[in-house]
């Protein structure tokens, strides 16, 4: 089952993400808390497009699709901006993060932590970054 | 959406939030947080019973002055988060960092 969003970059876009992911995540085989863990990480994802690669820009697109099987979920999400490879972003030591008053970093930590694999890749001017949660039966 | 309110009690100042915070609104907790301590708040009690959602943007905010406070002797204190926001803040150890209580009596108590 696939189920696909065309986001736009603007923050108040994020509660429509939210609502999509809830319909997508609908009938997948995780608890509660987990289908609340893992719409963070794809909005942790989407919110650094859309704030720091695209500075907020209404008019661009962030495209997401959700990918279900019987043993995993794939979100699968594409823009063409600055590129930014989660992979290579060194994830802050919390207390780091308070000491330096840092606001950023900690939802990057989140999305680590939270999805099972990460994968990263830019070509021919599409990035695209892919979240993998393996279901637990 | 957010709904945020501030209400006195036991010395406390408390601010219950109710909705979701993120990115887009996440100004506003900061804003709400502000005029407290301008206001001379040393008792900060968040009441977390309405608080359906919360990402990082909201989370910074709170760490944003964690170390502040430290410096100011102001107390932060959070109650009554739902089961799936507790698990947010255990998964970053915010829960390590801000004292978490079951109710309002147990974090005036705590």
């Amino acid at each position: 089952m696939k189920h696909r969003l065309n986001l736009s970059c603007q923050t108040s876009a994020l509660s429509e993400l939210r609502a999509f992911l809830q319909q997508a995540l609908h009938k997948a085989s995780l608890s509660e808390i987990e289908k609340h863990q893992v719409t963070l990480a794809v909005e942790e994802v989407c919110a650094n497009l859309i704030i720091h690669s695209h500075g907020c820009n209404p008019q661009d697109l962030i495209h997401l699709e959700v990918k279900d099987s019987s043993e995993k979920l794939i979100f699968e999400i594409s823009d063409h901006g600055e590129a930014f490879n989660i992979l290579e972003y060194e994830v802050p030591d919390l207390k780091k993060v308070m000491v330096e008053k840092r606001k950023g970093g900690l939802g990057i930590i989140l999305v680590k932590k939270i999805m099972d694999e990460i994968e990263f890749e830019s070509k021919n001017g599409t990035n695209t970054c892919r979240l993998i949660k393996w279901f637990r039966s | 959406m957010l709904r945020l309110e501030k209400t006195k009690e036991n010395n406390y100042d408390i601010l219950s939030i109710t909705g979701e915070v993120d990115a887009s609104n996440s100004v506003i907790l900061d804003e709400a947080i502000q005029e407290l301590i301008a206001g001379g708040s040393k008792f900060i009690l968040i009441d977390g019973k309405n608080l359906e959602y919360i990402s990082s943007a909201g989370l910074g905010v709170f760490m944003s002055y964690l170390e502040d406070f430290q410096e100011q002797g102001i107390n932060l204190k959070i109650c009554e988060l739902t089961p799936r926001v507790y698990e947010v803040f255990k998964i970053l150890g915010l829960d390590q960092l801000i004292p978490i209580y079951q109710d309002k009596t147990m974090a005036f108590a705590g």
